[in-house]
């Protein structure tokens, strides 16, 4: 571990460092493998290796014996222990099989088309008896349409909705909490606030479906009662606790000397919060409303109760939609593991991943900067 | 005009600045018999004093003595405090501060104050200089620049810092932060500057610049020092204090006080034999 003591370890100390050492990197460990996992099973698709069209190139069963080495197999997708096994016979039935199977396949152009193709799952296709080009995702289906653009949409609307809210309503709150309110109040509303953090999200959720969302649809009046918008406003019931308490820590971090020499300046409470409190914390308080980016965009519960989880392509609010991780909870149990569609979600989540971890490193940067410039060294 | 101390036994009703009085102008602070308290514990008692115009004075005394106190009444810092009640009248330019009808954040752009440990904002120099003056409503670049420039030569800190304006005031040294204070505070033309053991962080060449600073200022400002450094107060003040046990014991010429102090434990203290 490279420790240099200078003096002689004693026996319970290197246990113990060891132990905190194993812990620490098996936990770095685990989460380097889950994203090797989530990032191999998607591989296929990413490299193009998969052809999911449903008119296939069907081999006469005549043929069977003229096949190069190795070719039956891949064929009737099986590996070569499983074609040891088979005789003769099974395999010529088999051949049959896709024979017949091709025959039933409609002789439409739709038929022909690998729809696991990068183009296919970003870019608008317009099927046949459809009016345009459009974004489906349909992923059981006689053609299973794997479009991902109304998924990435769908969060997005969710995300952008619930951070709108959340974040000027947090900043204002950790902002009064920690500089204007009285240590009384303080006590009270720091704890409260931070309790809705513990709300377990499913019964966040089932509020939003059942109360928020007649109500809301009272107000505004809009058609589809569960919406993008209904589930950015639950969503941001699960972010405001999580920005506004490390704003809020972010913000009393600030060292009160800064806030006693504004007012012995002749600052009123407010301009001595918001011109140089605020400032002094602004990489903490940037912190915090990326880690509430973190949270709305991988919340999954509220936003598959409350979305109405439709894959609609639309850019409007009000219109119900589905969300990425919704997609991956309510479809992964139902696939073919290992299949087509199974590998599709596995893609979607690794996205998810990148998305996440794209952002993150952003934030990470911007706080970097912002803290060297607050310490006079850039 | 006297200024007298009640709570001391030994002096009750003595007039202890008659020569003060002849020799300083109008007094700038008044307080009338002040008491203030912590929750159930007395910080100051009784305190009644006269600080005269644009002469440096000091309040001394050992630790817990309750000079700071006495000085952050001057500003009303104390409101910031839960629980701290007073009792008693504090006049600025001859007005009660304690009143209902005075503006706080008035007086504390009449009241300056430097703290013990520099302060400077996060913020660039300018800035740091500058935030007073928007806070009066001084927009103009050129105004700003220009105050700004008088304040930091003031400070006698212009020449070490007028190429790096635009840097991070965190990157100056203590003692050059401790000057940014002041020019900060001076900056919006307070008239009374309270400084709470402005020197106490700094090394003795530090302390030095700090203090040949005040003995400049106080052509323009009242300036009120609180001091752990009895050679400092004996240094740059005009008048003296000796405050013990919130009790305002002493109270007069700095050059009497140190050299025939009226009182016993005054002798006892700054001669170092407590304290």
């Amino acid at each position: 571990m490279g420790i240099r003591r200078g003096y002689r370890a004693r026996p319970l100390e290197l246990l113990a460092e060891w132990f905190i050492f194993g812990v620490s990197f098996s936990a770095m460990v685990l989460v380097f493998l889950i994203f090797v996992f989530v990032t191999r099973e998607a591989l296929p698709v990413v490299f193009g290796q998969v052809n999911n069209a449903v008119r296939q190139p069907v081999i006469p069963v005549e043929q069977m014996d003229n096949l190069p080495h190795g070719q039956l197999g891949k064929y009737l997708g099986l590996d070569a222990r499983q074609l040891a096994q088979m005789d003769r016979e099974t395999l010529k039935e088999l051949m049959a099989v896709r024979v017949e199977a091709a025959q039933k396949v409609p002789d439409d152009k739709d038929s022909g088309i690998n729809t696991l193709a990068w183009r296919q799952m970003f870019l608008p296709h317009q099927w046949t008896g459809y009016e345009r080009p459009s974004y489906i995702w349909q992923p059981v289906s006689d053609i299973p349409k794997f479009n991902i653009i109304p998924l990435l949409v769908g969060s997005l609307k969710t995300t952008l909705v619930a951070l709108m809210l959340a974040v000027p309503l947090a900043l204002a709150a950790s902002l009064y909490v920690s500089q204007l309110a009285s240590n009384r109040l303080r006590e009270w509303l720091k704890p409260a606030v931070e309790l809705l953090a513990g709300i377990p999200s499913v019964v966040a959720g089932f509020f939003a479906l059942i109360v928020m969302a007649s109500f809301l649809k009272s107000v505004f009046g809009y058609e589809s009662r569960l919406n993008a918008f209904v589930a950015g406003v639950a969503l941001a019931l699960a972010v405001v606790p999580v920005v506004f308490s490390i704003a809020e820590d972010a913000l009393t971090g600030v060292p009160r000397s800064y806030t006693q020499a504004a007012l012995a300046l002749g600052s009123t409470r407010w301009q001595a919060a918001w011109k140089v409190v605020l400032p002094a914390a602004l990489p903490g308080v940037f912190a915090a409303v990326i880690l509430g980016f973190g949270r709305a965009v991988g919340e999954t519960m509220i936003v598959l109760m409350a979305s109405g989880n439709a894959s609609i392509m639309s850019w409007s609010l009000f219109d119900s939609t589905r969300t990425v991780t919704a997609t991956v909870a309510a479809e992964l149990a139902e696939t073919v593991f290992g299949g087509n569609h199974y590998r599709v979600l596995f893609l979607i989540g690794a996205l998810l991943l990148v998305a996440t971890f794209i952002t993150n490193l952003a934030g990470e940067l911007i706080i970097h900067r912002l803290k060297k410039r607050l310490e006079g060294l850039a | 005009m006297s200024i007298t101390v009640n709570s001391h036994p030994a002096l009750a009703g003595r007039d202890l600045s008659a020569d003060a009085a002849r020799n300083a102008g109008h007094p700038m602070i008044e307080t009338r018999g002040l008491n203030l308290y912590y929750g159930p514990s007395q910080a100051l008692k009784h305190i009644s004093l006269k600080v005269p115009e644009r002469v440096v004075t000091a309040f001394i005394g050992p630790s817990g003595c309750g000079k700071s106190t006495l000085l952050r009444c001057f500003n009303r810092m104390n409101d910031l405090i839960d629980n701290v009640r007073l009792e008693g009248q504090v006049l600025v330019g001859g007005q009660e501060i304690y009143d209902p009808e005075i503006d706080v954040i008035e007086l504390r752009k009449r009241v300056g104050m430097v703290f013990q440990r520099s302060n400077p904002f996060p913020k660039t120099i300018f800035e740091n200089v500058a935030y007073g003056l928007r806070l009066l409503g001084v927009k103009s670049k050129s105004d700003l620049q220009d105050r700004v420039e008088k304040s930091l030569r003031q400070a006698a800190l212009w020449e070490e810092v007028q190429d790096r304006l635009h840097a991070s005031a965190l990157g100056l040294s203590g003692g050059q932060q401790q000057r940014l204070c002041i020019a900060r505070a001076i900056a919006i033309e307070p008239g009374i500057l309270l400084m709470d053991e402005p020197a106490s962080a700094l090394d003795p060449i530090a302390t030095g610049k700090i203090e040949e600073l005040i003995l400049a200022l106080k052509q323009d400002f009242t300036i009120v020092i609180v001091t752990h450094n009895m050679q400092q107060a004996a240094r740059i003040s005009d008048f003296t204090a000796f405050f013990y046990l919130g009790e305002l014991v002493e109270y007069g010429r700095t050059i009497t006080l140190f050299t025939n102090p009226s009182i016993k434990q005054t002798e006892e203290y700054v001669t170092g034999r407590f304290g």
